[in-house]
């Protein structure tokens, strides 16, 4: 047959395509299950960062199992979802994507850390270059923050990219997202400056649209927690 | 085994004299983005080594068959599937590495030196010397990406593969990690460091001043 006829290149290409296509299908399903497992790995030390503790891939379920308590999935007045509780990486608590749908049932995790109950809340929101994200764990009393964890796209290295580090990071714990009984969240601001209002932490030198993103993750993401810290703080008693 | 004269150049050159970062400056985008840290660098070396090995074999034992009008297009759509392979191995296999590497495995596609050798050396040679070939550029690429990941990841962060080797006595001293080899700019300095030396010691390479 001729190389260069049209009914020959045409068949060529048809052939090439499905014969990749059904390679590239089945090397996603001999690896699916590995890759799934491995991103809720990832998930599961994220959280953990987030309860002051680092784990390696290979501890982290294992940890996991042993300090979350519960998991359950709560509306925006800060009720739970009946029905929504489960542990496991397939119930709703778990496989739920805060950034991926604008969803009005929010995802909390309870842990239970040296004898304290603690709330394992995530936050998403956008840094200067792609997507910012990460956890924050709250005490009982709905307002003091016990940690905090942050991950990123593409944020420049070196500046932006120093969100990830404990330097940052630890500068959270012992802060209170509620002044007065509401929500204020907790400010990020140049290195010096202040606020009067609420609590803030310093951002980062030189990656201040990267702070200005966490700043307002704290407050959005966050603040759609805002019933359901409201009403732990009520329910502490105070 | 002895390789003949014809495999060792394949094989060799792309080393040192026909360098495809080096002497024909190709793939240098990816050359700056990933090579901040060593070990980014060296999974980056062994993935193109890989892709552009098996892409070499794959089009040299289809070369007979290719229709000259979509040979271009017949060419993208190997790559692009042996980096989707690629990729997805590494998800499996390395995932913490595959979230440094982010977007950069995926514009393996793109590298201008894979679709290089497609074109200038598997469409016209056997599959063997057109692994050689492969293999020779990709490392080509790939001992250039290790040495300009090793220093950037030395001067910018203190460490080895995450390992901290600079000691503790120094910072004590006054010595700080250089922000500067973390950002791109500084990695395009080592290349021309390296394209320097490597040119005042073969004075071949050199171009014509007029």
């Amino acid at each position: 047959m001729n190389r260069d006829s049209s009914l020959y290149t045409i068949l060529y290409a048809s052939v090439m395509v499905i014969l990749v296509a059904v390679g590239l299908s089945f090397t996603h399903q001999v690896l699916s299950d590995r890759q799934i497992a491995n991103e809720n790995i990832d998930k599961m030390q994220q959280i953990l960062r987030s309860l002051r503790i680092n784990a390696s891939p290979k501890e982290a379920e294992a940890k996991y199992a042993e300090l979350i308590k519960d998991a359950y999935l709560i509306k925006v007045d800060g009720t739970k979802v009946q029905g929504s509780e489960g542990l496991l990486p397939t119930d709703a608590a778990f496989r739920t994507d805060i950034a991926k749908s604008g969803e009005d049932e929010l995802p909390v995790f309870v842990a239970n850390v040296e004898g304290k109950v603690v709330y394992v809340i995530p936050m998403t929101g956008k840094g200067l270059w792609g997507g910012i994200w990460g956890y924050m764990s709250v005490s009982d009393n709905g307002s003091t923050v016990y940690g905090t964890d942050f991950g990123h796209d593409s944020e420049t290295p070196g500046l932006g990219a120093e969100i990830v580090y404990q330097s940052f990071r630890n500068q959270f714990e012992g802060k209170d997202l509620l002044k007065n009984n509401d929500f204020k969240s907790i400010a990020v601001v140049k290195p010096g400056h202040s606020v009067a209002d609420r609590d803030y932490v310093d951002g980062i030198s030189g990656g201040t649209i990267t702070s200005k993103g966490v700043n307002d993750m704290l407050l959005e993401s966050v603040g759609k927690y805002k019933g359901f810290l409201l009403k732990l703080n009520a329910d502490a008693g105070n | 085994m002895a390789l003949s004269a014809k495999a060792k150049q394949a094989l060799l050159g792309p080393l040192n004299k026909n360098n495809p970062v080096l002497v024909q400056v190709l793939g240098i985008c990816s050359a700056l983005a990933v090579t901040s840290k060593l070990e980014p660098s060296l999974v980056m070396a062994i993935a193109v080594t890989i892709v552009t090995a098996f892409a070499n074999v794959i089009i040299s034992l289809l070369r007979k068959t290719i229709p000259n009008r979509i040979r271009i297009i017949v060419q993208l759509v190997v790559v692009a599937a042996l980096v989707t392979i690629v990729s997805e191995v590494l998800k499996a296999f390395a995932y913490d590495v595959n979230k440094q590497l982010s977007v950069f495995v995926g514009l393996i596609v793109t590298n201008c030196i894979l679709m290089g050798r497609l074109e200038a050396f598997a469409l016209g040679n056997g599959p063997w010397p057109s692994f050689l070939d492969g293999i020779g550029n990709g490392l080509g690429y790939g001992w250039i990406l290790v040495v300009v990941g090793f220093f950037r990841e030395l001067l910018g962060s203190g460490t080895l593969l995450g390992i901290q080797v600079v000691p503790e006595v120094f910072y004590n001293m006054g010595y700080e990690n250089n922000g500067l080899m973390i950002l791109p700019p500084m990695a395009l300095f080592l290349v021309g460091i390296i394209i320097w030396i490597q040119r005042s010691k073969y004075k071949d390479l050199q171009e014509a001043t007029n």
